[in-house]
């Protein structure tokens, strides 16, 4: 049957320069293979190197989408017409990707990755889009262990990890990242063995470093995309600054107890942690997991949250989480959301920021000048070491426990008696002030805010802290009292 | 090379201002002469993209193409190339772009961010498609 193709105009000069061919074919395939065999250039216009039509040409049969009738298969008649038009696509460009050639897949990666090469939002280019990427993540913990699994099993090109910690047992209820095998392991050495494990064809950097302001723009210069997966303000803001001194994505995660939170800080693009929160909590207000507890499975939540969208980002996909905050709260099983919105007085990223370089951030934090002794509070203190041999001595001591009921359970010294925090002041009256008296809780923190709660309240006796908490004592007179 | 009045460039500008934080896009009419394209007339392609639209990043639907040729038959032009906009990113292509462009065709592209139109580049695909490069605007009078 002879059809008529008309050929675009910009492809005119593949087809010497002709606008319209007339072939003869039983099908719409059959007439764009003819054409394309006759006019071998312009082949590659049309079809890609698995000879598929390209995804964006579109071929109409007198004005019928053949996509929409038998495809290529679709029947031609004598006087048909064939057009082919473009999809005009579009799109702002991640900025590393600009120049950069795509790296090809082995069979072996084909393989692996047939669950995403499958689905057209990843596809072979979304694929090699995470070969090329590089991630840094802040952090081998609850939230870091998630994320470089899920990111290494993803293929993920190039992985850097920045920790300086080693593995403890109370680490193995969330850090999934690490095993029982691994205790006493530097973590940076344990997680890069188990993501080596999950994926071979991608390459892990190990930084042992604690992250400073001295080394934070060196390193994160090297990578796309930085997850945050600290623990604690002082780094969580400094890895915002030098995210947004350097212009990369900060995907940000936090955990505590039963609660998470999630977004993407991406100043170029929307707000940064500062915008949300301009001035870290005064020191000691908001706990630490090691001081307030947390479920293992919620930074499991939260950091797959975190995998998810760093992906995303990769893929050039959009409704990323950024402007947005979202809320996790595990025990009742919701999440919810905030709007959040660059603030232009913003002192990092604002149109007027003052902050040009990374500033130190214990002091921003107010955490050196928590930590340092307060000359007007005079807080006697006491070691572990010191307390046995006083009570060895037989000298008469009382000694104050101000932990929870559920931590008392968990471990205790022996003879203290258990006074909440929050009941220390209400319950001064059992407390002897004729005698020296003891006050601990599980790491020193607690128990020197109650000795001075208990002064304010008028208290006369004498009151030491006891340093390192039940936590020294466990590692430095009795290692039968657990750890926890 | 493409040739083109300041006052289309404007065109292109203010509609990419208008559309953001969105990108705008539209067709370039005109005629292929022997050593540019010589753009007569802009034709803006309305922004209201379905979402899977929106989600495969295509911009213009080739039904959109059509009509937007046949309205510049209708005037004896053709369509000589596009214009986007990349809202709060480089006026480049993008690998994205590279696979999902024709060569001949004039790429524009502005960059774009709250008020303000900023970089404005034309592109060209190489032949092979190995690559886009950037191609001259000759500014002519309108």
């Amino acid at each position: 049957m002879p059809v008529t193709i008309t050929i675009p105009a910009p492809l005119r000069q593949f087809a010497g320069g002709q606008s319209q061919i007339v072939v003869e074919a039983k099908t719409a395939g059959e007439a764009l293979d003819l054409l394309t065999s006759t006019h071998a250039a312009l082949r590659r216009h049309l079809f890609n190197d698995q000879n598929v039509l390209r995804n964006f040409v579109n071929v109409y049969l007198n004005d019928e989408d053949i996509r929409h009738a038998s495809g290529p298969a679709t029947p031609v008649k004598d006087g048909d017409t064939i057009m082919i038009v473009p999809s005009i696509a579009g799109g702002a460009v991640i900025e590393s990707e600009v120049g950069q050639t795509l790296p090809e897949l082995s069979n072996e990666e084909i393989l692996r990755y047939s669950r995403h090469l499958i689905m057209p939002e990843v596809g072979m280019q979304g694929q090699r889009r995470l070969k090329a990427a590089s991630v840094l993540m802040i952090g081998t913990g609850g939230l870091g262990a998630p994320v470089g699994m899920y990111l290494a099993a993803a293929g993920v090109g190039r992985i850097g990890i920045v920790d300086f910690d080693v593995v403890e047992e109370s680490n193995l209820q969330r850090q999934i990242i690490h095993g029982t095998k691994d205790l006493g392991r530097r973590k940076i050495e344990s997680a890069r063995d188990r993501l080596r494990d999950i994926n071979p064809h991608i390459e892990i950097e190990t930084h042992e470093t604690r992250l400073t302001s001295h080394n934070a723009m060196r390193l994160f210069r090297n990578y796309d995309i930085i997850v945050d997966g600290t623990d604690n303000f002082p780094t969580r803001y400094l890895v915002n600054d030098a995210c947004v001194l350097s212009g990369k994505p900060n995907v940000y995660g936090s955990i505590f107890r039963f609660e998470g939170q999630a977004s993407v800080f991406w100043a170029e693009k929307g707000a940064c942690y500062r915008c949300l929160y301009p001035e870290p909590p005064p020191p000691g207000l908001v706990p630490s997991c090691a001081e307030g507890g947390v479920l293992g499975v919620l930074p499991g939540i939260v950091g797959a949250i975190q995998a998810n969208e760093t992906i995303k980002i990769i893929l050039g996909a959009e409704d990323l989480l950024i402007n947005r905050l979202l809320l996790f709260d595990a025990w009742p099983m919701k999440f919810r959301e905030f709007k959040l919105r660059k603030d232009p007085k913003c002192p990092v990223c604002g149109e007027q920021a003052t902050i040009k370089e990374l500033i130190d951030y214990e002091e921003f934090c107010g955490v050196a000048a928590h930590q340092a002794p307060q000359p007007d509070a005079k807080l006697e203190e006491i070691t572990a070491t010191e307390l046995n041999a006083r009570r060895l001595r037989g000298e008469k001591i009382q000694i104050i426990d101000v932990r929870e009921p559920h931590e008392f359970e968990i471990a205790r010294i022996p003879g203290t008696k258990l006074i909440p925090l929050g009941h220390v002041v209400g319950r001064m009256n059992e407390i002897d002030p004729e005698i020296d008296t003891i006050v601990h809780c599980k790491g020193g923190v607690r128990s020197a805010k109650a000795i001075q709660a208990l002064k304010r309240a008028g208290y006369s006796g004498r009151l030491i802290n006891l340093k390192g908490g039940i936590t020294a004592w466990s590692e430095d007179v009795d290692p039968r009292v657990a750890k926890y | 090379m493409i040739s083109i009045s300041e006052q289309l460039l404007e065109n292109v500008r203010e509609h990419g201002i208008r559309d953001y934080p969105y990108e705008c896009c539209g067709l370039l009419l005109g005629r292929y002469e022997a050593d540019a394209k010589v753009v007569r007339e802009t034709y803006p392609i309305s922004n209201a993209r379905e979402e899977s639209a929106k989600r495969n990043r295509f911009l213009i639907q080739p039904e959109e193409l059509m009509r937007g040729e046949r309205y510049a038959r209708s005037n004896e032009l053709e369509v000589v190339g596009f214009y986007h906009s990349h809202p709060d990113s480089p006026a480049r292509p993008s690998q994205y772009d590279l696979e999902h462009a024709w060569p001949t065709y004039s790429y524009i592209i502005v960059a774009t961010s709250e008020g303000h139109s900023g970089d404005l580049y034309s592109w060209e695909q190489e032949p092979d498609r190995s690559k886009f490069n950037p191609e001259e605007i000759r500014i002519i009078r309108g």
